[in-house]
Formats: structure tokens, sequence, C-alpha cells
């Protein structure tokens, strides 16, 4: 091409990045990956796979195929590694973590070749995304490492993290991983994605470089199945996951009843909502960023366009331009958008969910010349017309296609942006800061971007509402992941429940007044259960005290129905709820005597105990008043001119399934972090002894707790509890009970990936400030929503 | 040269936009000038509906350097297309007829011969895309470029405050005009962008183009002095309904001048007035660009968001007076191979 040439025409050229550093390093690993365990690379194993070059198909190395040898030997290195590692001073881990930082920003290119090469996301996202926002990241954690003894004191490291991580960012996800676990003192056993496991051999050499002690950080490589292995082995003391939803359910259901802790971030449909006074061009950027952003392989990627329907003529043209100037083409060229698709198997899935778009009616706004003739590319796609009831605006797509549909009103936009079963992101956009912050808190996500999109930081949690999967990674929240309270470990097991007595009929409760009938509680009213039978409740000397409803699935469901539809109580002031609060401790202060009483009928204990318990719920419901409206949220400090803000939102319906010892201090303790934090709560009382339950809500009737704010059904716990855990409308579950019973509550939960949060079989001492009561009870009643609002006019 | 409405019109058929004629060639006919524009009525709801988000385009501006690279015999080529669209300026108190004739000299052979040989580029015939000068260097300049087709534009109407009498600046312009000038940069009054007086720059910019006949008018915004981009984007529509044949963001004398933001809003608002007119305003970066590579970026910029045909003199002008030296000498290195030494090229 001569410069005469090129002056008339003016094109770009080629801009090739150069891979000799990356070959070279290739070539010294010609005889295969082994995995790195115990500090140290191992050799080759027998079973071998190819990882390719997407963009050309060349084979770029072969990798060693996990087996359960291999992901034996690497937990047990971490767990030999583990109490040293956990034993260092948070400044030397802080050392040891910078040093990562440090090595990472020394090696940024060669990272950043190695990413493209093996993922095909072009060299400019790898380079000026993907390889300094690892370094931000360590950098970031090596500072909570400094400051771990200080900002969570009571708390201790989990142990053994079993890290899984996708293709689609594969450095990027192991810093989020690895940083906050080595941070807390965990050891970790890391599992990169088959497509794209060369970084993480490559980020281990450096670990090695940087003098990591041998077995911190261990690297097996494989497939599901060595994921499988490694998620469901009985050493991992935490599984942080990031992958499909479809995985993450299994996972879910693999690890229930195992006491793992468990971080899931999943798939995304996330909404981009364009409003009539948006800066259109803007918007255009924004989705670029957001669906053609490492060719549209996000999670959280802005794949569902809501575009104000007077504007969406306008806004469609413009996107449709922009798309002809992205540059689709060889991942290593410094001026292409969009890179390879990450394998052909991707490519396909992609192809035929587009075709399924077509089918059912969307219009496609696509130039398929914009790709190379050959590699496995796909161009910049649009699919106009497409309805909710689309399959296309239902599934996630993981590839280069926006989807668009358009509303009318800011509240149709919101209803728009929630149908969906996902809560990964969304992004807003509008120049009417009023709107703005309006509509951010309704969408149901775990960040939301307004006018911007795709911005990550260390400083800010990230994370899923719904099926995108629970628990935050980034930030303070992130942390609370790799941590648990220390007196935790000391728990002792739940006693077997006594045995029942057969009941001697006679109560002599009952010769003095007329006879009472306690109902189930539903939406603020009373209700017989549905199946019309009751239970008896006994005494421990086996006198029948009365009959409670034996509530059944159809009274879990109303329940359900009335909690739902209470969500003023969810958009109360914290103020609000604190009075109301109040007055539920005032009123059963009133009535303390009486509830002494049923207690010490009902469990057979001293008057004082009873009395002790009784005033405690009174302590304990003021204890969350106070703190209803003090539970702030933060301001991350985020490199942006903006803020972050970190808003905790409540779960929405939780079911809160009571413990049989204290059968009132046990349920105020979970039913009032729930009510402070603004969830609507379906309450399983105590199995034992749950009149002080139905006794409570005619406490709740006189003290201005709006109906469906609180239900109460009792009966059978595990029947009911598993009622709550497969409710698709249910959003968090909280666990008291058996072993086994809180396994069946994980397992069931899995559905619709609602968060829970079972004893494992362990008794809490509900008289204890520090078990029964605290932030820890607050964090697990509300989730943190990051807000993005860069500023300025 | 080839007609810049081929590519054009390609461009436009790849994005699928409306195509639209760039017009008639202009009335003077000389390479650097292109189709006028004339004007339209005062839109004001539409100056109304402007939207811009300063975060959304910094970030763009921002990354777009990073998204395009120009490299080996493009990067050249681009060079010299930045430098075709150069308007080579002196204004300051010191300037002579001495100053203005070398200047003038550059303009003519802006790129050393043997460089431009090594590059394969001779037959481009490559000089700067005009001459910028205050009003009494006019005549100097004019006889200096005589015989060739680089037009020589004059600052003008009270450049650069614009605080003269509107009587004096309209005399202004046909005094500058009268004596051959080809291209009038005139400045805005700042004070009708800043209180929202639409109507009155209208009138203002519509009067001063009336004065330059047949010259083209360049409007300086002045974007340092209009506090926010929204301002900067709504000053542009204006400027254009009133018929301005280019906007430009500076004087080069405000303390801020050129910065990529503020011409990334500036070419979306002329990207807005084409779409809906189908008349083809051009774009003037001034003050502050003084690095090849900025230049690229800014090359770059237009090229993304207003397609091929704005990367020509017609379209497209450089304000800068130090920028032609650092493309000098990175073309003397694309050419030798060996970084260069500002000595090694000729003073303007």
């Amino acid at each position: 091409m001569s410069v005469v040439d090129v002056f008339e025409t003016m094109e770009y050229g080629p801009a090739p990045e150069s891979t000799g550093e990356a070959s070279a390093w290739l070539q010294r690993h010609a005889a295969g990956f082994g995995h790195f365990i115990g500090g140290e690379p191992r050799a080759a194993g027998a079973t071998m796979f190819e990882t390719r070059n997407p963009a050309s198909g060349e084979v770029l190395a072969r990798l060693t195929q996990g087996d359960a040898a291999a992901v034996d030997a690497a937990l047990a290195a971490a767990r030999g590694a583990q109490p040293a590692w956990a034993a260092l001073s948070g400044h030397a881990r802080a050392r040891h973590l910078y040093a990562l930082a440090r090595a990472v920003q020394k090696n940024a290119r060669l990272l950043a070749v190695v990413e493209t090469l093996d993922n095909g996301k072009p060299i400019r996202e790898s380079r000026d995304i993907d390889v300094p926002l690892v370094a931000r990241h360590f950098y970031h954690h090596a500072g909570w490492a400094q400051l771990l003894a200080t900002e969570f004191p009571g708390y201790e490291p989990l142990g053994v993290a079993g890290q899984i991580i996708p293709w689609n960012f594969p450095l990027l996800m192991l810093a989020w991983k690895v940083a906050p676990a080595l941070a807390t003192g965990n050891t970790v056993v890391l599992k990169p994605a088959e497509y794209t496991s060369l970084s993480a051999l490559l980020f281990a050499e450096l670990c090695m470089q940087a003098g990591l002690p041998a077995g911190v950080l261990n690297i097996v490589t494989g497939d599901g199945r060595t994921g499988a292995l490694l998620a469901g082995h009985a050493e991992v003391d935490k599984v942080a996951f990031t992958g499909s939803t479809e995985v993450g359910r299994r996972i879910r259901e693999a690890s229930a009843g195992s006491g793992k802790k468990l971080t899931l971030e999943l798939g995304g449909k996330s909404p981009f909502v364009v409003f009539d006074d948006a800066d259109l061009d803007s918007a255009v950027e924004g989705l670029v960023d957001a669906i053609w952003f490492n060719q549209g392989q996000v999670c959280c990627a802005g794949s569902r366009l809501l575009v104000q329907e007077s504007v969406a003529e306008r806004l469609h043209e413009k996107i449709a331009a922009r798309m002809a100037t992205l540059r689709v083409g060889d991942p290593l060229d410094k001026a292409i958008d969009i890179g390879a698709i990450v394998d052909p198997v991707q490519l396909e899935s992609i192809r035929t969910l587009v075709a399924r778009g077509v089918e059912e009616g969307a219009t496609l706004v696509q130039d398929a010349g914009q790709c190379p003739a050959t590699g496995c590319f796909y161009p910049p796609t649009l699919l106009r017309g497409v309805e909710p009831a689309s399959t296309v605006a239902q599934e996630e797509i993981f590839g280069p296609v926006l989807v668009s549909m358009t509303f009318r009103t800011p509240q149709e936009a919101v209803a728009l942006a929630n149908n969906t079963r996902y809560g990964l992101a969304a992004s807003v956009w509008t120049e009417n800061v009023n709107l703005a912050l309006d509509v951010a808190p309704q969408i149901k996500a775990g960040v939301v971007w307004v006018n911007c999109t795709n911005q990550f930081d260390a400083a800010a949690g990230f994370g899923g509402y719904r099926e995108s999967g629970f628990g935050r990674e980034g930030g303070r929240e992130g942390l609370y992941e790799y941590l648990r309270p220390a007196f935790v470990r000391k728990l002792k097991p739940i006693p077997d429940a006594a045995p029942v007595h057969p009941p001697r009929p006679a109560a002599p409760a009952h010769e003095a007044g007329i006879d009472r009938t306690p109902k189930l509680y539903i939406g603020g009213r009373q209700v017989r259960p549905d199946s019309g039978y009751s239970l008896d409740v006994v005494s421990p000397e086996g006198v029948l005290l009365g009959q409670v409803g034996a509530g059944n699935r159809k009274d879990v469901r109303d329940a359900v129905e009335a909690a739902a539809g209470a969500g003023a109580w969810s958009r109360a002031s914290g103020h609000a709820r604190a009075q109301v609060l109040y007055y539920v401790g005032e009123n059963l202060d009133a009535r303390a005597r009486e509830f002494a009483q049923r207690l010490r009928a009902m469990l057979g204990v001293t008057a004082r105990k009873a009395a002790r318990e009784v005033q405690a719920s009174i302590e304990r419901l003021f204890f969350y008043a106070a703190w209803a409206d003090k539970y702030d949220g933060a301001a991350h400090s985020v490199p942006i001119r903006g803020m972050a803000l970190a808003m905790h939102e409540p779960n929405g319906v939780m079911g809160l399934v009571c413990p049989d010892d204290a059968p009132l201090l046990g349920l105020i303790s979970l039913l009032a972090p729930a009510l402070a934090m603004g969830n609507r709560a379906v309450v399983v009382p105590a199995v034992r002894a749950p009149l002080a339950a139905t006794d409570f809500y005619q406490v709740l009737d006189t003290s201005d707790v709006p109906g469906g704010a609180v239900n109460i059904v009792t009966g059978e716990r595990d029947v009911l509890a598993r009622c709550l855990a497969e409710h698709y409308e249910v959003d968090a579950l909280w666990y008291h009970g058996s072993r086994e019973g809180g396994e069946a509550v994980e397992r069931a939960a899995a559905a619709n990936l609602k968060r829970t949060w079972v004893n494992d079989g362990l008794a809490r001492d509900w008289f204890d400030g520090e078990q029964g009561e605290g932030r820890e009870f607050l964090r697990h009643a509300t989730q943190v929503k990051n807000v993005w609002v860069p500023y300025g006019e | 040269m080839q007609s810049q409405d081929d590519h054009e019109a390609g461009r436009n058929r790849r994005a699928g936009l409306r195509s639209v004629a760039a017009g008639a060639p202009g009335e003077m006919g000389e390479t650097a000038h292109g189709a006028r524009n004339p004007g339209m009525a005062l839109d004001l709801d539409w100056v109304a509906e402007c939207r811009v988000n300063r975060s959304a385009v910094e970030r763009r501006a921002a990354t777009l350097p990073k998204r395009r690279s120009v490299k080996k015999e493009w990067q050249s080529a681009w060079l010299l297309k930045a430098i075709s669209c150069i308007d080579l300026t002196t204004l300051a108190g010191d300037d002579t007829p001495g100053r203005v004739r070398r200047l003038c000299a550059k303009a003519r052979r802006p790129v050393r011969g043997e460089i431009l040989a090594a590059l394969g580029a001779e037959s481009l015939s490559l000089t700067v895309g005009a001459v910028c000068v205050y009003h009494e260097m006019l005549e100097t300049a004019r006889r200096a470029l005589e015989g060739t087709q680089i037009p020589v534009a004059v600052v003008s109407t009270g450049f650069p405050a614009g605080l003269s009498p509107l009587d004096l600046r309209i005399q202004e312009i046909v005094a500058s005009v009268r004596a051959g000038a080809r291209e009038i940069d005139i400045v805005i009054s700042r004070r009708h962008a800043l209180n929202g007086d639409w109507q009155a720059l209208y009138e203002e910019v519509r009067a001063f183009r009336e004065a330059c006949g047949e010259a083209h008018l360049k409007a300086i915004l002045a974007t340092g002095e209009l506090g926010t981009l929204r301002t900067v984007a709504r000053a542009s529509l204006v400027c254009m309904m009133a018929g301005a044949d280019f906007i430009k963001t500076s004087t080069g004398k405000e303390p801020v001048n050129a910065t990529l933001p503020v011409s990334l809003v500036m070419l979306r608002a002329i990207r807005a007035y084409r779409e809906r007119t189908g008349h083809a305003v051009g774009f003037k970066a001034a003050g502050g660009i003084g690095r090849a590579k900025d230049a690229l970026s800014y090359l770059c910029l237009a090229r993304e968001e207003l397609g091929r045909a704005w990367l020509e003199p017609a379209l497209f002008r450089f304000g800068a007076s130090s920028l032609l030296g650092d493309i000098e000498r990175q073309l003397e290195h694309q050419a030798s191979g060996r970084y260069s030494a500002t000595f090694r090229h000729p003073l303007g």
C-alpha cells in the first residue's frame, strides 16, 4: 500500500501487536503444561487437551486434564499452607499481595498478549481494561490484608477456597477470586476455564517469582469434570464460582448441607434503559461498551435495550450507523473493536439463538461482511422488534447481539427491566437526575450504572440478585464472603429434640378461661389452616397446652403472596420502620407477664428464665429498631468523577424458620433484623413451642405492623421450610433446625438460587449478644446494590 | 483530486445512513473549499433538546485514541493528511511582514522534498490548508502565496474577545474580504451563548455571514469560555443554523483551547446538522495541538464520528503553529528509520 493511496483512502491499515515474548513463553512449554501445585509447576499429566487461538484456530498449548488425584494434591497443598498463611500478620500478607500487583504490572503486556491469544478478545481490551484491573484488584486487596485485623475484628478465614472461573475474563476473574481469598488468610485451589487457562498458568509463574509461599495458590486445569471434583471436595471450605446459571445451580445442589460457604456469580440479561432525555450519542457509545465489549461475552452485558418509544427510531438509526464503524477482526490488531468468539461451540450457540430470534419475528440488523473470512467471528448484531415473550429477550446469548424493546413510561421501563429471572446489572441513561435516582433503586440488579456501563473497580462490590447468583466480589462487602465470625467454630450441634409425651388432656391452663384457637397469621388476618388440621402443643410434662394450625403448602403460598404484596413496608423509611419496631417492643412489654407464663408452660423453665427471655426479646426489638435507620450504605472510592453508592437493599420476601430453643427470642432475633431492613417475612415458628408466635401476632396487630409484612405459618418445620425454599417468589431464607433440614433447604433453594442462611445444625446462644444479634444479621437481611453515578456538566 | 463525495457516498452506504450529497462545488471552486452551508431558520426547539453527558463524552474521547492506531505507511499518509489540513497560523502582536513571509514559504513547502521523495509522496503537491493571520498581515500573506491555491484566512470581528462595536466588527469582515481574504475566522459573543440568548447569537453570526460574501465563515466558539459541553453543543448548532461554513473550537487565546471532548461534541453537532439539513459543515480544532500523535487522534475522531469525507481540508482544519514541526520529525523518522531533530526542518 503506497502512502499516496492511503492519503486517498484514509484507511487505518494493520497495527499488529507483537507476539514475540508470548510465543517464546509458549515455546518453553511446548511439552505441555501441568498443574501448579505446592508452589511449583507439575509435569504434564497423562490426559491432555489442547487450547487454541480462536482467531486462527491454531493450537497454542497442551494442558493437563485435572483428575481426582490432582485435585486431592492441590487441596492437600492448600490445606497444608493455610495455617501459616493465616498466621502471617496482615502486613506480611499485604506485602505478598503488593508483590503480586507489581508482578502483574511488570509483566502487563505479556499477560495481555497471552490473554488475547487464548481468549480472542481485542488486545485493546486485555491491555487497557483487563490487566490494569487485575493489578488494581491486587493493590486494593493488599490494602485489605493490611487492615483486616482492625476492620474485621472477631472474624477469621474460612480455610481453603475452591474457585472456578470462566473463560470470558480469565485473568480478571482470577484476580477477583484470588485477591480477596488471600487477603483474608485463605488459601486457594483455582480451576481456570478449559478454553482459557494460559494466563492463570503464567500468573502462577509470576507468583513463584514474587515469592508467594508454596501452596497458598494452586492451579488445576481441566474441564467441567475437574470443576465438579473441586467444588464437591470435602476439603473445600468455600466455593466461589463464576459461570453459567445452570452450572451454578448444580454447584448449589451439590454443596447443600456441606457447610461450605458459597458465592455464585452467574448469568444475566441486563437491561440497558434509554429515556427520551438521554444523550443519545453517548448512549450509543454506552451500548458499544455494553454489548460489543469482549464480543458480548460478558455476564453483565447490557444485552436488553429498553428504549423510550418516542426516541426508538432515532436511536436505532444511530446504533446501526455505529455498528458499521466497529472493526471486527484480528484481536491482536490494536485498532480492532471486536475480536474472536472464544470457541466454535459458543459461535454456534450464538447463531442458533439469533436464528431463533428471527424466526420469532425479530428484525435482524447485521452486516456479515464485517467479519474476516476465517476464524471464529460474529458481527455486531441488533435484533429489533423483539418482545418480552421472545426467546432472545429472555435467554442469555453471550455474544455481540443486542435485542431491543420499547417502553412508554418510567414505570413500564422498570417493569420490563425487572421482567427477567436474572438480576446482575443494569444501565440507565437519562440527563434527569430525578429520574435516574428514582429508577436505579427500583431495578432488581446488583449493579446499576447511570449514564455509563461495564464499570468495574476493586473498591465496589459486584454480584447479582435473583438467578444471577449471590455474594459480592470487590469492596468491603466482598471480603465477608471469605470470612466467618470466629465463634461459629465453637458452636455445638443443636440437641436432639426431647421425646414428646402423649398429651394428657384437661390442661390446667384451660380451666380459667374460654378456649382459644391460635390461627395462622396471613396478610394481617388470622386465618384457619387450609388443611383443617391442628397440631397439639404439649408441655414437657405432657400437658396439652393448646393446638395450632397445621399449615401446609397452600398456607405458605398465601403467606408468600401476602408478603409479596406488602411492598410498602420495604419502601417505608428507616425511621418509620423503627417506630413500628419500638411500638412492637412497647406492646410486648405491656404483656410481658402473659408471655413469660406461656414460655414457662411450654418450656417448663423457671419464671425467672421465662421473664428473662421476654425481656431479652424486647431489648432485641429495640436493638433493631435502633438499627433501622442506621445501617448505612457507603460511597465507595472508585476512580471516576462521580460516586459508586453501595446501597443496602432488603432481600424482599424472606422465609424465617425459627429455632426451637428460645421460641420467642429466637423468633424476634430473626424477625426484627429482617423487618428493620425492610423485608417482609413468612415466619415458621418454633415447632415445639409455637404459641409464643401465635400470641405474638396479637402484639403485631396492635403495633401498626402493616398486613403482609409479617406472616406466621405454624406447622411441621421441614415441610414448610421446603415449601418456602422451593417458592420462586421467596428471595431469601433463614433456617434454624436440623443439619438435614438445612441441607434440604439449600438443595431446594437451587431452583431460583435464593440466598439461604442455614445453621448447619449448630445452635446459637440467642441470649449472647455476639451470636444472637448484630451486623451479621443485618448483612444477611440485605443485599448490596452498587449504583455508579458519574457526574459533571 | 478525486471527489470526496465518492468516498463519502461509499462510506454512507456502508454505514447504512441515508446518503446526502455534500452539495455542488464551492463558489470559489478551489481545492480547500467545499460547498457552502446556507444555514436555516433558527430552530430553538432543537437547541433546547440538546443533551450532552460530560462523563460519557470524556470516556469516549479518552478511549478512542487507544481504539485506533495507524502505523507505517498508513501513519505517514495520515500525517501528510494532517498537514494538508493545517491552518498555519501566526496571531501575535509582534507579527511583521518578514515573519509572515517566512510562514507562507513554509505553507507552500511544509515538508522537505527528500522526505516526501523517500515516502513516495511527491505527487501529492502537499501544502497546508491555509495561512491564518490578522487583517494587517493579509496583504503580505496574499502576495506571498500568489500562484498557489492556499487561501488566506483572517481572524476578525474583534478577535479574540469579540467585544468591539457590532458595526465595526462587520466592517472588519468587509475590509478583509475586500482585501482578498477567502476565509474569515469570526469570534462569537460568548455572552450570548452563556446567557442562552440564541436569537442574538444567531442574528450576529447571520450578519457576519452576510458580510463574508463569498468568503467562507469559520465561527470560533471559544469553547474554553463556554462553561459546559451542553453550551458548546447548542452554540455549535446555532452557528451552523446561521450559516457558518466551519465551527472552530478556540481562538488559541483562551486558558483551555481545543480538547478531544469538546471536539467530539462539536463533531456530533455537525453530524446532527448534516443528518437534518444535508449540509456538511467543517470543523476546526485550534490551539494546544502540538503533537503529531494528537493530530492523529483528532483525525481518527473525525473519521469515526463523521466519516472519511471530513478528512479533507474542505471540512477539517487544525489551527496550529507548532504542530507542523512535530509532524515533520515523525515523517523523517518514517522516511529514514532514524529519530529526527528540530533543527533539520526549515522554520516556518
